[in-house]
């Protein structure tokens, strides 16, 4: 099991985030997180990353309990790609990646070529080893996230979230992030991504997870979960969910702008 | 999806081409950096050496070079110089081109290291007060009367109790850690910097009052070998800790919630750097006296000529911070007739120099 929350709750102060979650996320799992802004996605992220500590239950990642591991062993068993950003300082994109591959090493010691060859077989993976020696602040949005990917493979961990991968990039970039995540899955890494695009659901991910009221709204087959009720009432808007290329892929539509 | 399959195979054997050809750039490109700092390292001796035959009081460069061998224990040459040079160039001329060395390797790592642990390039190695609290501590020393070596020893203790200070209060607020830390550090500067007014208020104005003021002007005159030795060890134990840590300073700067996904514990790193690169702060203004600009300016310079991997930039700053406050002093000793502090001059330099690469090259600020 790739990860397991038990009975996991959350609050920041008095107001209650997230309550008595349960999830169990197999090995080699691409999951989708949906829920509309603000009910808790990315605290859920958090804490199961070991950021917020202060929860209570339990996050259980790869067999073993986050909160008994250190930060060290906790980047061993899990990765973060955050939504891409600015970094304040120009690096090159080799250097990026190699800053995910010395939770080997001592605190005085910098990376060798062997953490060199591994942040090019990184880079390699999701196909981004022409841009090694460019500067990560001048790539494009789809890029620098394609090579955040390839930070937290040369991590090294088998588990990885995703926080709104796509949420800043054009259609095409998006295809290309979310193949390579697709990719990366069925080569055995779980990964869990939140999203705002229900539809992407169907393509991208073997399991969708609906967060809604700080609580587990619904998990399961994106065909299954995925229904014409559920999105209508978390998102408020009435939409159809309709089906093309023999029920290979379904997409939402709002209802309000077919009925015109 | 599928174009991506089909390719890989295909790709696979041009990788490992790509691989190698991508590898001799990479180190052709780090080569590079390494070949600046080497020669930082080398126009740095160089500078020293030219500025050793520099001064008013004529020394040959020959007579410079023999005196420095004949200091060499078990070397005895004959004496072309007067005793009265040998005073001069090993009790004034070198201790002061070693001080300018020291306090300029100083100030410019910790400076860096500051820009990056705070990920803002416009942080000085004073962001946390450790300036203010030396004033401080200094002016108290001159008010009671105390000797060179007891103004530095006091400016030293109070630099550090500052940054204490400011970690201990930020550590107890609330909110984002560094923007709490910056403004923590800002308030207690200002605290301390009401302080040195107020003992100039109480000064007396023949005596105490003119020392206070050129103390914080900054000068690197009148440091005996011996107090250099007693500065050097807080400053190359704090620019040892931040040389080997350069390369983690690369992951602090993607900020704390990256930082301790990678597996760095971003709060105890970042407690390291602070506290290295304020020894190393304290004991050059403890000694020196404030000398602005030097940490602010030559990060930022070095980042223009090897980048921003701080694998590089720390080694570069060392060098080109000690040979930048070299430069600045012999211009001080040597322009005008009554020696300019060099703090002064520094701003002269530094200010101007700063604002032409900010308007020459946008990325020169990250933005």
């Amino acid at each position: 099991m790739s990860i397991e929350v038990k009975g996991l709750s959350f609050s920041y102060g008095k107001r209650e985030v997230l309550h008595d979650i349960n999830l169990e996320i197999p090995d080699g799992t691409l999951v989708n997180v949906l829920g509309p802004n603000g009910v808790g996605k990315s605290t859920l992220f958090r804490c199961i990353l070991g950021l917020n500590t202060h929860y209570q239950g339990h996050v259980i990642v790869n067999g073993k309990d986050m909160r008994t591991l250190s930060i060290k062993q906790r980047a061993r068993e899990i990765s973060y790609i955050p939504q891409s950003h600015a970094p304040v300082y120009d690096y090159e994109v080799l250097d990026v990646v190699l800053m995910s591959t010395g939770s080997d090493l001592g605190m005085l010691r910098s990376p060798g070529p062997r953490h060199v060859e591994c942040a090019y077989a990184a880079l390699e993976r999701v196909g981004v080893a022409h841009l090694a020696h460019r500067t990560y602040t001048q790539i494009s949005g789809g890029e620098q996230q394609l090579v955040l990917i390839a930070r937290a493979i040369a991590q090294n961990a088998r588990t990885i979230i995703m926080d709104e991968p796509t949420s800043a990039l054009d259609y095409g970039n998006t295809v290309r992030v979310l193949s390579c995540v697709r990719q990366l899955a069925r080569e055995g890494l779980s990964i869990v991504q939140s999203t705002h695009q229900p539809d992407q659901a169907f393509l991208y991910s073997d399991k969708t997870l609906v967060i809604y009221g700080g609580t587990v709204l619904a998990f399961g087959d994106p065909k299954d979960v995925i229904t014409r009720e559920l999105v209508s009432s978390i998102y408020g808007v009435d939409v159809e969910v309709n089906s093309l290329y023999g029920d290979k892929v379904r997409v939402c539509v709002p209802v309000k702008e077919i009925a015109r | 999806m599928e174009a991506s399959q089909n390719k890989t195979p295909d790709a696979s054997p041009e990788t490992s081409d790509e691989r190698q050809a991508l590898g001799c750039r990479q180190s052709a490109a780090s080569r590079r950096a390494n070949l600046v700092i080497a020669g930082l390292a080398v126009f740095m001796v160089v500078a020293s050496g030219v500025s050793l035959m520099l001064g008013r009081y004529p020394i040959e460069p020959a007579q410079a070079v023999q005196m420095l061998v004949n200091a060499i224990p078990g070397v005895t040459l004959e004496q072309t110089w007067t005793d009265q040079q040998a005073t001069l160039f090993f009790n004034v001329r070198l201790p002061r081109i070693l001080l300018a060395l020291m306090v300029g390797c100083c100030l410019a790592t910790a400076g860096a290291a500051f820009q990056g642990t705070f990920q803002n390039p416009l942080v000085s190695p004073d962001i946390l007060g450790a300036s203010q609290g030396a004033a401080f501590g200094a002016a108290i020393a001159i008010l009671a009367g105390q000797a060179a070596a007891g103004v530095s020893l006091s400016a030293f203790c109070f630099s550090i109790v500052t940054v204490m200070l400011v970690l201990l209060v930020s550590s107890r607020a609330k909110g984002n850690r560094i923007l709490v830390t910056v403004l923590a550090g800002t308030m207690i500067s200002s605290l301390f910097s009401a302080g040195v007014s107020f003992t100039k208020l109480v000064a007396d104005p023949t005596d105490d009052l003119p020392a206070i003021t050129y103390w914080l002007m900054g000068s690197l005159t009148g440091a005996k070998m011996s107090d250099i030795a007693l500065a050097a060890v807080p400053m190359v134990v704090g620019c040892g800790i931040l040389l080997a840590l350069r390369w983690r300073i690369n992951i602090l700067t993607m900020g704390d919630d990256e930082a301790s996904t990678m597996g760095v514990n971003a709060k105890h790193l970042r407690l390291v750097i602070i506290l290295a690169a304020t020894m190393a702060t304290a004991a050059s203004v403890a000694i020196s006296g404030m000398i602005g600009w030097v940490g602010l300016v030559v990060p930022h310079l070095c980042r223009m000529i090897v980048g921003c991997d701080y694998r590089k930039l720390i080694p570069a700053s060392m060098f080109f911070g000690a040979s930048f406050l070299l430069i600045v002093d012999n211009i001080a000793r040597l322009t005008a007739t009554s020696e300019i502090p060099i703090g002064i001059l520094t701003a002269f330099v530094g200010a101007p120099f700063f604002l032409y690469l900010i308007t020459r090259k946008k990325q020169g600020l990250g933005s």
